[in-house]
């Protein structure tokens, strides 16, 4: 377990100072720095522009620069944002709550949907009802989510008026945060309706986020079922008569499982980058508008560091799913 | 009245191709307390016979037969609840293979203990003990141990032996063993063997044997049965069959068996069993048959009576010689 986990970690180390590296350059190949992109067309006098630069660091070589932000780095030191000269690491735990909150909420959506759904289709493989679960499931797993945010709000709240179009609460409502999480803030803080309007915030934003994990898992659920249905020991489950609900709900789906719990942990990881869609079409203020606003104004360090804490919660994730692999299936937890 | 009472069972197959009969007629009684043993090649529909009077056969799989009833309840109308209620409790079943027959997902304790809780509802300690009891009846040293242990830490012979105990959980009057030894050492069979016939010795369960192995057949059978691609040929009680065989294919299995062998060279039958789509229009074992005569080719054999171990044939063996044969020597000179 122990040399498990060293094993793991040493191979956090370089993927983390990869990352590093990939995004601190990709963006400064981007035309335009964060002085340019902050005066606009008119443009400023060449001498005010270079002190400008000068000040950020700008006019050192791209290495220097580089290794004097590793060296901060080494020091839990995620540099300060340019646009709010906030600290990016301050910035990133105010707004992370809200990308944590939406991004749990989708992906109970999905499990909590997509494996009824992918053990329902494997029961009823090859008749009408699978066919029409699975179409629906590539259909969805297709799905552009700018596309289908936008669909879902002219349909729902523009034409029915039943859901708010953006944002996590109503103005009306103000209270402290003392989570982040606006559920339950709004829980706590005693105002009547704060909680119901929180809710309704989510539920678009949840489910435009939870379709593509929501169909890769029905799909995953159903393949393996279907795997597992037909093993011996499902046999031997009927063969000690038990109920058809214990055979496929505990001696089949405990083993489909072990699948399907990859591909959740996977599918975690990618929604952090669908999140940054989502959160951009319902204004949802979490990481990915924060990071989607600081490509526009090219603030490098909110760039840097954002992506860099959102690569270390993919790798974290991965890495729980890894452990949880064991607490499922018996044969990896014995295997040293 | 018989414990279980088959009478002309056949089981039709949905196939891309048509349907395909597996069982074709067969019938069988087994009386309380006795080991009969179903024999045959593969493909000669003993396995799926027992999977009918179990009601594990897929749904592509259709099941007809005059009477087909254990301990006097009627199985082939009956509602699937008021099966499963017969299934794992009074009639239990063990497979071939025991290291994919065990779920490995769970405890060996749990596995034996889940038909105890379902069947007879016994509280937590009640089914500690019996489990205990049933491991240390099948001669698994250190039970207590053995509860907590996972399939994949048991080997073959284990596995088995844990197999039989939740075969036994719930004190079951019949038994069917489909292949038990099969997938497991030469030295261990016959320890399992040894262990059916003491449990049955024991607790007066009887025994269905299905086994293609003349030699288990030997050791353990009182009665069998004698299986040729879907028909039961012969049915004798052991000894006699052994002494004097009456369907030509039991005398060839017999002369097959290589501590019979005299010659330098194993005896063999020649050919394979027919299959869905090559099955010959008078007797099935006529295109392997040292004794066929045009009128075994053209016209289904009869069922003959009890002195001739209702061999399903023309000129059934009486002391290795074909009784009504036109040219009784004529097959000794081709096998010659």
């Amino acid at each position: 377990m122990l040399s498990f986990l060293i094993r793991r970690l040493s191979v956090v180390v370089p993927t983390f100072l990869a990352i590093a590296f990939l995004t601190f350059v990709a963006i400064r190949l981007v035309p335009g720095d964060p002085i340019e992109v902050r005066t606009g067309e008119r443009g400023i006098a060449p001498e005010r522009l270079a002190l400008l630069r000068h000040e950020l660091g700008l006019d050192r070589p791209v290495v220097v620069q580089f290794l004097d932000y590793l060296r901060g780095l080494a020091h839990g030191d995620f540099g300060v944002s340019i646009s709010t000269k906030e600290p990016v690491l301050r910035e990133f735990f105010t707004l992370f709550p809200a990308t944590l909150e939406l991004a749990l909420a989708a992906m109970l959506f999905a499990v909590i949907l997509g494996v009824p759904i992918g053990v329902v289709a494997a029961l009823k493989r090859g008749t009408v009802l699978d066919y029409a679960l699975m179409g629906t499931a590539l259909a969805g797993f297709s799905m552009p989510i700018f596309w289908w945010g936008l669909l879902l709000i002219l349909f729902f709240s523009v034409d029915l008026g039943w859901t708010p179009v953006s944002g996590r609460i109503d103005l009306l409502y103000y209270f402290e945060p003392v989570t982040g999480f606006m559920l339950i803030d709004s829980l706590l803080s005693d105002q009547d309706g704060a909680f119901l309007s929180a809710l309704a915030h989510l539920v678009l934003p949840t489910i435009v986020l939870g379709t593509i994990p929501l169909a890769t898992i029905a799909r995953m659920t159903r393949s393996a079922m279907l795997e597992v249905l037909s093993e011996d020991y499902v046999r031997t489950a009927r063969a000690k008569g038990m109920p058809p609900f214990r055979v496929v709900g505990i001696h089949a789906l405990r083993n489909a499982l072990i699948p399907v719990v990859t591909v959740i942990g996977l599918q975690t990881g990618m929604l952090m980058g669908g999140a940054v869609l989502t959160e951009h079409i319902f204004a949802w203020p979490g990481i990915g508008s924060w990071l989607i606003e600081s490509i526009e104004r090219r603030d490098y360090p909110v760039l840097q560091g954002g992506i860099l804490l959102v690569s270390g919660l993919v790798i974290l994730i991965n890495l729980m799913v890894d452990l949880a692999y064991g607490a499922l299936n018996p044969r990896i937890r014995h295997g040293r | 009245m018989p414990l279980l009472e088959i009478e002309e069972l056949s089981v039709d197959f949905k196939t891309s191709a048509g349907p395909f009969r597996a069982v074709d007629g067969v019938s069988l009684a087994v009386e309380a307390g006795e080991i009969a043993a179903v024999v045959g090649e593969s493909g000669s529909g003993k396995s799926v016979a027992m999977l009918a009077v179990m009601g594990l056969l897929p749904w592509s799989a259709t099941v007809s037969a005059k009477r087909l009833a254990f301990d006097g309840k009627d199985l082939l109308g009956i509602a699937p609840r008021q099966r499963r209620r017969i299934v794992g409790r009074d009639l239990a079943m063990i497979f071939q293979e025991p290291m994919t027959s065990l779920n490995p997902c769970f405890t060996v304790g749990w596995q034996i203990g889940e038909a105890l809780a379902v069947h007879l509802g016994l509280s937590k300690a009640e089914r500690r003990a019996r489990t205990l009891e049933l491991l240390h009846a099948v001669g698994i040293p250190a039970p207590e141990r053995r509860l907590a242990a996972f399939p994949h830490q048991l080997s073959g012979g284990m596995s088995q032996r844990v197999m039989i105990a939740m075969a036994l959980a719930c004190r079951p009057k019949l038994i069917i063993a489909d292949e038990p030894t099969t997938a497991l050492d030469v030295t261990i069979q016959a320890q399992i063997l040894d262990l059916l016939v003491r449990l049955r010795d024991e607790t007066g369960t009887a025994l269905v044997l299905i086994t293609h192995d003349m030699g288990v057949v030997a050791e353990t059978a009182e009665r069998v049965a004698v299986h040729y691609a879907g028909q039961k040929v012969e049915e004798q009680d052991v000894r006699s069959l052994f002494r004097d065989p009456h369907h030509p294919y039991t005398a060839a299995l017999l002369a097959a068996l290589p501590e019979r062998a005299t010659g330098r060279m194993l005896p063999s039958i020649a050919g394979t069993v027919p299959g869905a789509f090559d099955r010959p229009p008078g007797c099935l074992f006529e295109p392997r048959c040292r004794f066929a005569t045009a009128r075994c080719r053209d016209k289904a054999p009869p069922r003959q009576g009890a002195i001739a171990g209702f061999a399903l044939c023309h000129y059934p063996l009486a002391e290795g010689r074909p009784v009504g044969h036109p040219d009784p020597d004529a097959g000794r000179e081709r096998a010659a």
